[in-house]
């Protein structure tokens, strides 16, 4: 893979064992990933560290990319599906200090990304590692609260009560109200939580050329989807799983295969639809695609230093 | 290549053991992901007696104090070198193994003496590596599931006939059963639980 590394090789600070984790933590946590790939979609508890980052911010993907980054990988971290958030910025500033690694927010560049909310717009290719940070790992915990209990679900495959769920809100609905964490099965096996992101998504993890990793930190929480694995949306065949659509084009871009953001523009209820993926959008402007706002004030108020 | 250490009688280790482990665990991992790939670990590495190099790697890679370690018959004299490099406890009872190394042209080689997990914790199983003597003239078998774009054909040699059909019949449990790191020379394949495998059968 050519790599246009965007920023420049950052000198790693030596006070630090490299990805920061100890030896002995990266193998458990290395262990735990190696049967979470053998048993496609199945949490695999794990014992958590501490991380010098505030829960909340990701430390099971933190963990999880700490025990498989090397040198001469290239990280790219979103939030949100943008690349310069706090939380992506503070996670890619620590890697390239631990571990001395490239970091790009060139989705095709990465050889690891860790994300929180999104998969990127640009299919995933193989030998890429996809790792999410997850804060609630169990897609059962809101119909049970005992982790016993729902251990035993997945245990035997008893999956009626989240199907009983989904269906309460089409008879109230009309439709699945869940839009994010919609719950997958994987493998034909496990149900699975997708951990925040919207469903829109949920189509890109179905037989992805890319490893797909999770990591909850909290929970203690380990599972993962192999590359080119079944992963299929919970639904029922009257009422087929769907995806969110919008009535326009992204307004910088002109995407309409993308997962758009609704941004207020002004005090008088202007808005408009842009690409939550920056980088996917940024691409599809430099090869000259033009959404109805791009050069307009409230274009350029989201699109830095453009024209 | 290397020079033999003349402190210790065990071989080497690890040359640089933050960045061997990390290189190899990403093959380790990239093997695992995809079932049936062989993978290269291209590490110096002094391998004790009758096992080889590749197996040796996968186990600096992930034993530790933690794992309990069962040894096949004739593999026995890894027992120090675990004990030394990784303080690995060795154990005498296959199912309490978290990992195993093991032959597989042996006849004896029986899976499902190891720990297969239990319904809520399939993790809990034994991870097997296993010695072959190369990764081609053998019977051909074809996987297919997670990690395989299709089917994915495969023919490692130096196995027992009754291997694969143990394997098949080992991995119709899924998702309990044992995950299994093929090792020969200085490579390694993967095949986990997860992986369906169809052993043709034989004419006449
Ligand atoms: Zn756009």
């Amino acid at each position: 893979m050519q790599k246009t590394v965007t920023s420049p090789l950052p000198p790693r600070d030596e006070a630090y064992n490299f990805a920061y984790l100890d030896e002995a933590t990266k193998r458990m946590v290395r262990r735990a990933l190696l049967k979470a790939v053998a048993v496609p979609g199945y949490q695999v508890p794990f014992g958590s560290r501490e991380m010098p980052l505030a829960r909340g911010w990701g430390t099971g993907g933190i963990q999880v990319t700490a025990a498989v980054i090397g040198p001469d990988d290239t990280l790219k971290v979103i939030d949100q599906g943008a690349d310069d958030t706090t939380n992506a910025v503070s996670i890619r500033r620590f890697f390239a200090r631990v571990a001395g690694v490239a970091t790009t927010e060139a989705t095709a560049d990465a050889t690891i990304i860790q994300t929180r909310h999104r998969i990127p717009e640009a299919p995933l290719e193989a030998g890429q590692i996809l790792v999410y940070q997850v804060p609630q790992p169990e897609p059962l915990r809101k119909l049970e609260s005992s982790e016993a209990e729902t251990r035993k679900m997945h245990a035997w495959g008893d999956y009626g009560p989240m199907y009983v769920r989904l269906y309460e809100d089409i008879a109230r609905f009309g439709h699945v109200a869940t839009t994010y964490s919609y719950p997958v099965l994987v493998n034909g096996r496990y149900v699975m939580s997708p951990s925040p992101i919207p469903k829109f998504d949920n189509p890109k993890m179905h037989m992805s050329a890319a490893l797909q990793l999770f990591g909850a930190g909290r929970e203690k929480r380990i599972y993962a989807i192999p590359p080119w694995t079944e992963v299929k949306s919970l639904d029922f065949e009257d009422h087929p799983f769907e995806v969110q659509k919008w009535d326009e084009p992204c307004a910088l871009c002109d995407a309409a295969d993308s997962y758009l953001d609704e941004v207020i523009t002004d005090d008088l209820g202007g808005r408009m639809f842009v690409c939550s993926d920056t980088h996917y959008c940024e691409g599809r402007r430099d090869a000259g695609h033009r959404g109805r706002l791009l050069g307009t004030d409230a274009g350029r108020a989201l699109t830095r230093n453009e024209e | 290549m290397q020079s033999i250490s003349s402190r210790s009688p065990l071989g080497k280790g690890f040359g640089d053991p933050v960045l061997a482990s990390q290189r190899c665990f990403r093959l380790i991992l990239a093997a695992m992901s995809e079932p049936g790939t062989v993978q290269l670990l291209g590490e110096a590495v002094e391998a004790p007696a009758h096992v080889s190099p590749a197996a040796t790697l996968v186990l600096l890679t992930l034993v530790d104090h933690e794992t309990p370690v069962w040894l096949a018959p004739g593999l026995d004299a890894a027992a120090p070198y675990l004990r030394f490099h990784c303080g690995a406890p060795v154990v005498d009872v296959p199912s309490a193994a978290a990992f195993a190394l093991v032959d597989g042209s042996s006849g004896e080689l029986d899976l499902g003496a190891f720990n297969s997990g239990d319904d809520r914790y399939p993790d809990r199983s034994t991870t097997l590596v296993v010695a072959c003597a190369a990764f081609e003239g053998g019977q051909g078998v074809t996987l297919s599931g997670p990690g395989i774009q299709g089917t994915r054909t495969v023919s490692p040699s130096g196995l027992d006939g009754g291997f694969w059909p143990m394997v098949a019949a080992s991995n119709a449990r899924y998702p309990l059963g044992v995950d299994l790191i093929l090792s020969a020379g200085e490579r390694i394949m993967a095949i986990p639980r997860s992986t369906r495998i169809s052993v043709p059968t034989e004419a006449g």
